[in-house]
């Protein structure tokens, strides 16, 4: 085999995002690959290299789901990028087809993450000690944690779209609420979502405050969840059945990149230039802008999230994300729908498996399978997701021509 | 002994005495700053590296008020990061009521220090923010 330069989905899917009480990881890993594989209309026979992502269970995620659905001594990759790592995997399994080490390959997210709580709060607290003994990269006496700015991710979100106000202007607590409102509403119509109500600004605004300007709702949900995908190169889909060729999904830029130094990236995390860079070489692989765009999942992780990556991904000009939102673009009516599934507030971020979850709703869509919540039309999307530390992972997808 | 009472900084790059202020790490050949350690800088990769002061005054470009905290953290609290002459810094806006109200985006603050406590050794823990100016 040789490299390849076209990737395509073959087959895609996402489990239902919520409470799985009576499924572990594995089995949920290994629901997603079975619905993946036969989407694809291939078996594990077929698949040359699989990558897979866990974050919060004991290691080896990969190696226990292909206990599960077929054990074929292929190589396997486990890899970690926090809420990127879904994306890493997909784009691991990619970049074994591109490089002709095997013709099909397949990717798998998943996580546990129901009742989850609060992330980034660690799990014990530090006891303040007796005696005062520096420790630590800051030779810190006692916990920094809530005594010099917070690590939580509500926190440390919501300053980022404080930011994004300072810098631009024009966002309130109102604003972020509004965000929120809109992906609640969308995910009525998202069966797999782990809520499906729609909530009013207002309603969101009283609900219990995490950290201003984000109450509940505006947080992603802790859920469990998990997604899987097959890949294929150019090649091979031609010697594949009609049926599987006019399903079959193009990736038209597949792209990850990390946080490249900034004067406050070790203040606040810089999520906004890794994200601007990832947008700007996908556009360039795949050929399009974000005007050719029908359709965009984003991560918002936090309502305040949502609004800087309208501007990170170019879905608007420099400094206008406020605008967009309030001209009514994002909405699944507007002229450049973003998270018509309800996104990471609403449908539910089970960490791992978000970074394919996404593909398969941009998927569904191109491949007009969608539903009530079609996105009429729909030819190219874009889906990104971001891990803090900082990873950020782009991928384009384009309908099938066939 | 001293009859003194001993005093700690909360971290290390929070320097006490007559007029508390931080410090920084800076890139000799780019200028970057780090309050903590690095092999290289992660700006230009090179590896010479001196002391700077901070200036104590600055303003206050992001915030948010926590409500919801890890274990044993007192809440709510004001997490903020406030450009003091162009270096950002991390730091909790204190001395004013954690709202909306009394916080807000580009407002001017300075350097505060206050005591956390004392060890069983008599050491007196001094932690540090910014207060409105």
């Amino acid at each position: 085999m040789s490299a390849t330069d076209e990737i395509w989905i073959l087959g895609i899917n996402m489990t239902k995002f919520g409470k799985h009480p009576d499924l572990d990881t594995v089995d949920l890993g290994a629901q997603a690959i079975m619905a993946a594989l036969a989407d694809a209309g291939v078996t594990m026979a077929d698949i040359g290299v699989f990558a897979a992502g866990n974050l919060l269970g004991g290691g080896g995620i990969g190696q226990q789901l292909q206990k599960q659905v077929g054990q074929t001594g292929i190589p396997v990759y486990n890899v970690s990028n926090a809420c990127a790592t879904g994306a890493t995997a997909l784009r691991t399994a990619i970049m074994a087809v591109k490089a002709g080490e095997c013709d099909m390959g397949l990717a798998c997210g998943v996580e546990k993450l129901a009742g989850a709580g609060l992330l980034g709060a660690g799990g014990v607290p530090r006891s303040d000690a007796k005696v005062y003994n520096p420790s630590g990269r800051y030779g810190a006496v006692a916990g920094i944690d809530g005594r010099i700015g917070t690590n939580t991710m509500p926190g440390v979100f919501a300053q980022v779209g404080m930011e994004y106000g300072h810098k631009y202007g024009g966002t309130s607590f109102e604003l972020f609420a509004k965000i929120s409102e809109k992906n609640h509403s969308h995910s009525t119509l998202n069966p797999l979502a782990t809520y499906t109500k729609a909530m009013s600004a207002e309603q969101i605004m009283n609900d219990v405050m995490i950290a201003y300007p984000n109450t509940r709702p505006m947080c992603s949900a802790n859920c469990d969840g998990a997604a899987a995908a097959v890949v294929v190169s150019g090649e091979k889909l031609k010697t594949l059945s009609l049926e599987q060729q006019r399903r079959a999904v193009k990736v038209s830029a597949s792209v990850l990149t990390s946080d490249p130094w900034q004067e406050a990236c070790q203040v606040l995390p810089d999520v906004n230039t890794l994200t601007k860079n990832a947008a700007k070489q996908a556009y360039e692989q795949a050929g399009v802008g974000p005007e050719d765009l029908d359709l965009v999942e984003l991560h918002d992780c936090f309502a305040t999230a949502e609004l800087v990556h309208y501007d990170n991904l170019g879905l608007c000009e420099e400094g206008g994300a406020v605008d967009f939102f309030q001209s009514g673009a994002p909405w699944r009516d507007g002229r450049l729908p973003v998270n018509v599934s309800g996104g990471l507030q609403s449908k539910g971020h089970p960490i791992s498996a978000t970074g394919i979850a996404n593909i398969w709703e941009v998927c569904q869509h191109l491949r007009n399978e969608c539903g009530d919540r079609q996105i009429e039309g729909a030819k190219v999307g874009l889906a990104h997701v971001i891990g803090l530390g900082s990873a950020c992972g782009i991928h384009i997808l384009e309908k099938s021509a066939a | 002994m001293s009859d003194v009472a001993q005093q700690v900084p909360l971290v290390n790059y929070l320097v006490l005495g007559e007029t508390p202020h931080l410090v920084a790490h800076e890139c000799t050949a780019c200028g970057a700053r780090y309050f903590d350690r690095r092999n290289a800088c992660a700006s230009c990769f090179k590896t010479e590296f001196h002391e700077v002061d901070i200036p104590n005054e600055g303003t206050l470009r992001a915030f948010t008020i926590v409500s919801q905290a890890g274990p044993g953290i007192k809440v709510p609290f004001v997490a903020g990061v406030v450009d003091c002459g162009g270096t950002s810094v991390r730091g909790n806006i204190i001395n004013t009521e954690p709202d909306p109200e009394h916080v807000t985006l580009g407002m001017a603050v300075r350097l505060a220090t206050y005591s956390m406590g004392t060890d069983d050794n008599g050491t007196e823990a001094i932690g540090f923010g910014y207060e409105p100016a």
